[in-house]
């Protein structure tokens, strides 16, 4: 089963966003992402500063199979990015709401994660695209 | 929906993820690519190759005819159960398909083609035999499974009765015997030593439950590509297909000009190609990090060449490729993966052989 955790907010591009203490978020790939993706080898994050725009290209992920973008789920600042993902790519496919985190990113609007699609409303979709 | 193996059920039910290839559904990997990778380079592995395609050859000039069909030369067969590589051509020397051809007896010789060129080979095949009264016999009753690495020929040896493994323990590399229903192979596609068993369909399920309980790791086609890449062997359909030849392709080693009166298809064509010959394959090491892949364009100062196949190699923990480039293309290129060109060396395949980087990194 894929896991879905209920406190996170999920994008239809199967990013996740976690809503940090001091208002910063923080952003993933999902575990039916990574189980989809396969085994990742190569992890390509955003610099700290870039300025990203909501649906935005801003990281790569490459698994043994193929290159897939990771889109920005929400406009703002990078913060900071995983830098351990350089050399451990597979923390990604091992850990992806944890350790496997891509960025964190000041957004542009308070509280815009509030937009995004809610765990329940994510499972639904899934369920959708798999039919 | 595609063609199914005879081992289709036992993939599905163990979670395999089920991807099409050569019209079949085939397990890409059954959790993890890298680790049944480096299963098969460290211990053993099993793969499910029934969807490549067994054709039996029967009649009394079949080795007159295979040296007219294959531009190498079956002459070069002279023990029973020996093996060799080849490709069998076009008039305009383009490759139809890659091929094992097994010497048997001099009147039964052994294909073993390509799944998603089956058709096309069985019509060539049989469009050429005609004149040489050949039969020509799709083997559909069997299944072959893979087993490879250093320790797969003793895991799989255990499966043979008592009376079978002394004779499979002592094939020579690149050689077969039919030892009671089973023809046992020592052949691979993954730089490895092991086995290719050729097996009634029947008793696949049975054969591959067997090698798992021998401690054999179920491994996906998707291993079994870094696997050859690795090995630098060539994929049909990447490294070549009837638009290219096998002397730019890497495969001139497996082109037999010599005796000179042997007439091959192809051959009048390949002649050409020798004298005028403009690009090669080579392997390509990634030096800047990023991942290499298939199709990608390269800059060398003689030309653009192309990435003919590119992933990661989990030996290596690099990425590399096999490329096709301008001849006398230099040591250092740069290649175009998704807007950014980085920089790769060209190195000559294999990357690895028996477990061994070959390659410095």
């Amino acid at each position: 089963m894929v896991d879905v955790p209920s406190d996170l907010k999920y994008t239809k591009s199967h990013e996740w966003v976690r809503t940090l203490p001091d208002g910063r978020i923080e952003v993933g790939i999902t575990d039916h992402a990574q189980a989809a993706l396969g085994d990742l080898v190569f992890v390509e994050v955003p610099a700290a500063g870039r300025g990203l725009a909501a649906a935005e290209a801003c990281a790569v992920v490459e698994s043994v199979k193929a290159a897939s973008d990771v889109y920005s789920p929400l406009g703002g600042t990078v913060s900071e990015s995983n830098s351990k993902l350089a050399d451990s790519p597979e923390l990604l496919n091992q850990d992806p709401y944890g350790a496997g985190w891509l960025m964190r990113l000041q957004p542009s609007a308070p509280a815009a994660a509030g937009s995004l699609l809610s765990a329940a409303a994510y499972l639904k979709f899934l369920d959708e695209e798999s039919d | 929906m595609g063609l199914k193996t005879p081992l289709f059920d036992t993939h599905a039910s163990s979670g395999a993820k089920i991807v099409d290839f050569g019209g079949f559904d085939m397990p890409l990997h059954y959790g993890s690519q890298i680790e049944e990778h480096h299963r098969v380079r460290n211990d053993a592995g099993v793969f499910d190759v029934s969807h490549m395609c067994v054709i039996d050859l029967k009649g009394p000039r079949t080795r007159e005819f295979l040296l007219y069909l294959l531009a190498n030369d079956v002459a070069k067969l002279r023990a029973p159960g020996k093996a060799l590589y080849s490709c069998m051509l076009n008039e305009q020397a383009g490759v139809i398909d890659d091929l094992i051809v097994y010497f048997l007896s001099e009147d039964g010789f052994r294909l073993v083609v390509n799944a998603g060129t089956r058709d096309k080979d069985l019509a060539w095949i049989r469009a050429q035999a005609g004149r040489f009264g050949v039969d020509v016999i799709e083997r559909k009753d069997l299944a072959i499974l893979a087993v490879q690495g250093p320790n797969a020929r003793d895991k799989a040896l255990r499966l043979l009765p008592e009376a079978h493994r002394a004779a499979a323990a002592a094939l020579p590399v690149f050689s077969g015997a039919q030892l009671g229903d089973w023809f046992v192979a020592r052949t691979g596609y993954t730089g490895e030593d092991g086995f290719e068993l050729l097996i009634p369909a029947t008793g696949a399920p049975k054969a591959w439950a067997d090698l798992l309980a021998q401690g054999v790791g179920p491994a996906g086609l998707g291993a079994r590509d870094t696997l050859r890449l690795e090995a630098g062997m060539s994929l049909y359909g990447n490294e070549m297909d009837e638009a290219e030849n096998p002397i730019e392709s890497g495969l001139a080693w497996t082109v037999a000009f010599t005796p000179a009166d042997r007439e091959f298809i192809g051959r009048a064509a390949l002649l050409k190609i020798r004298s005028d010959q403009r690009r090669q394959l080579v392997g390509l090491l990634l030096t800047d990090r990023g991942v290499l892949r298939g199709h990608q364009t390269v800059e060398t100062n003689r030309g653009p060449g192309s990435i003919t196949s590119g992933g990661f190699s989990p030996t290596l923990n690099r990425s590399i490729a096999l490329a096709r480039l301008p001849l006398d293309a230099g040591d250092a290129v740069r290649v175009d993966v998704r807007g950014k060109l980085l920089s790769a060396r060209v190195v000559r395949p294999p990357f690895v052989r028996n477990g061994k980087p070959l390659i410095s990194l």
